[in-house]
């Protein structure tokens, strides 16, 4: 099996496991209880803190665990939105194609009075910082725009973002779920306020994640009971998954050159072998992209067709298309960088694994080629197009 | 628990009656790219009865494997019987669709619905 679906999930690294199992094992005290045994479990939360803060350039205090990125989007979105609140602020920044952790968070603000400006992402998938910086009003209260695209794997100019907000003095958040672990992130040179991430997206387990929260900036729990992460978000901590957590994260970020040098030799092969097939494109920016992210269109036929066809040759992906969403509509990323619905129906996304190799790339590139062909070989729409009956697209 | 019953998934790997028939004298067409699914359905109706029925489909898995099984229940059937064909007679004979795709069997529904008028207006003309 090729596992080319790394944005949605990623496999638990065996540094992970065996710490989330150890910790299963023996350190299942619970860290609010003074004796040793709980104090142990303890230990074993601070140490993750510390290791994980270092990896972002924060500091311990500043780090609040969660249950994963969905759960650390909200937080950050409603702690902003509540501080705003307060000060007659009820307008939020943000784009058109954030994960729908944001987004469904956002929807709910504007039913509660806020206003959200939705940044166009053009067709490079990328966010424009004057365009923040022009959209930031009086009484703007937060700017929240993601690091890099689930989909499309675009990295957004968060830097030249956080610099504008902070010369604005306007919060910013960022969901930063797929650049951590892949990409380099500091808080301190990114000026960011709040980050959202993920353990399952860099070879750590599921349901665990952290927001990451300046010093200083007003932030809520979400959750009301005891006082755990210092009165932020009470319930007995996940110590395994924490402790696995920041394993993963440390060997992620230990290896991250050499990780990201091997995949964008792949990604470079893998896109220029798609592009071969005819009336396809790549999705977003070439360049500014996360080293594993490969996101295609191809005319005439539908995604979800093409995914089930490459499961058949044993290759794992994703698609945008309405039949992969269980909506009508494709994904809300594709239409967002200007995709019309005929085309964003036939996405692909593939997301390499760091020990992805030559052989597979040529298999995956030889798959899609074979399976695109044969469903346009009996797609009407496509019929249409080569009888040009409707123009091509792409 | 796999996404599609094992007849599905046999429908969509292998598609029965794929492709067009030059001298059909009814087709339809059913969907549209905007929503992912477009079903063409062509007849060859003589003596009241689907003589050959094939047809080409842009869409899911679910919309192939309905369009497919949607050929097989009408081939060689009287007019009679191919009117009264329903998708959920399509999902059935299928083992059943998740509920977001019945949408898809309606497809095959409405396409060979649209074939059949085709037809039918086709013939009323021959007939003026
Ligand atoms: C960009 C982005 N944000 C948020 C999330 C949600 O993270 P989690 O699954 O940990 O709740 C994901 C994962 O799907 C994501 O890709
Ligand atoms: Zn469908």
């Amino acid at each position: 099996m090729i596992y080319a679906d790394n944005a949605a999930t990623t496999a638990l690294s065996p540094k992970a496991l065996s710490v989330l199992v150890h910790h299963a094992k023996n350190t299942w005290g619970n860290p609010s209880s003074l004796y040793a045994h709980g104090q142990e479990a303890k230990e074993v939360l601070e140490q993750a803190r510390t290791q994980i803060a270092r990896c972002i350039g924060a500091k311990e205090r500043e780090i609040i665990f969660t249950s994963g990125g969905s759960e650390a989007d909200n937080q950050a979105i409603l702690s902003a939105a509540a501080w705003g609140k307060q000060k007659g602020k009820r307008h939020i920044v943000s784009s058109a194609f954030e994960h729908h952790a944001v987004l469904h968070t956002l929807q709910k603000l504007e039913k509660e009075g806020f206003e959200v400006t939705y940044l166009d992402v053009h067709a490079d998938g990328l966010v424009r910082p004057e365009e923040v910086k022009a959209a930031i009003r009086e009484d703007t209260c937060l700017v929240s725009i993601m690091y890099a695209n689930n989909e499309i794997g675009t990295i957004q100019p968060i830097g030249e973002i956080g610099a504008i907000c902070r010369e604005k003095k306007v919060l910013f958040h960022t969901d930063a779920v797929q650049a951590i672990g892949h990409i380099p992130v500091n808080v301190v040179t990114d000026q960011v306020d709040m980050l959202s991430a993920s353990a399952h997206k860099f070879h750590g387990p599921k349901g665990v994640g952290f927001l990451y929260v300046r010093q200083g900036v007003p932030v809520r729990s979400l959750i009301e009971g005891g006082a755990q992460e210092r009165g932020r978000r009470a319930g007995t901590e996940n110590v395994p998954g924490i402790g696995a957590m920041a394993a993963a994260l440390q060997e992620a970020a230990s290896h991250m050159d050499e990780n990201a040098r091997h995949l964008k030799a792949m990604q470079a092969r893998l896109i220029e072998g798609l592009s071969r097939i005819p009336h396809g494109a790549l999705n977003g920016d070439r360049d500014r992209r996360l080293p594993g992210n490969v996101s295609f269109c191809f005319e005439g036929i539908e995604g979800e067709a093409l995914l089930l066809l490459l499961d058949d040759k044993g290759i794992c992906a994703s698609s945008g298309s309405a039949c992969t969403s269980g909506s009508l509509d494709p994904s809300h990323v594709l239409l967002a960088i200007g995709r019309v619905h005929d085309v964003a129906h036939g996405s692909l996304r593939l997301s390499l694994g760091e020990d992805v190799t030559e052989e597979e790339i040529d298999y995956i590139i030889a798959c899609v080629g074979e399976v695109v062909a044969y469903l346009r070989s009996f797609s009407p729409l496509w019929r249409d197009l080569e009888a040009g009956k409707k123009a091509f697209i792409l | 628990m796999a996404l599609y019953s094992e007849k599905v998934m046999d429908h969509f790997r292998n598609p029965r009656n794929v492709g067009v028939i030059e001298d059909a004298n009814g087709v339809g067409l059913a969907g549209n790219a905007k929503c992912g699914d477009i079903m063409k359905m062509y007849l060859k109706i003589e003596d009241e009865v689907v003589q050959d029925v094939k047809f080409e489909t842009f869409g899911c898995g679910s919309a192939i494997a309905s369009s497919s099984m949607a050929t097989e229940l009408i081939k060689g059937q009287p007019l009679s019987e191919v009117r009264k064909l329903t998708n959920q007679a399509v999902a059935e004979a299928l083992d059943g669709l998740p509920a977001y795709k019945m949408h898809c069997s309606v497809l095959a529904e409405e396409a060979i619905q649209a074939a059949l008028q085709d037809y039918e207006s086709r013939m009323t003309k021959e007939d003026n």
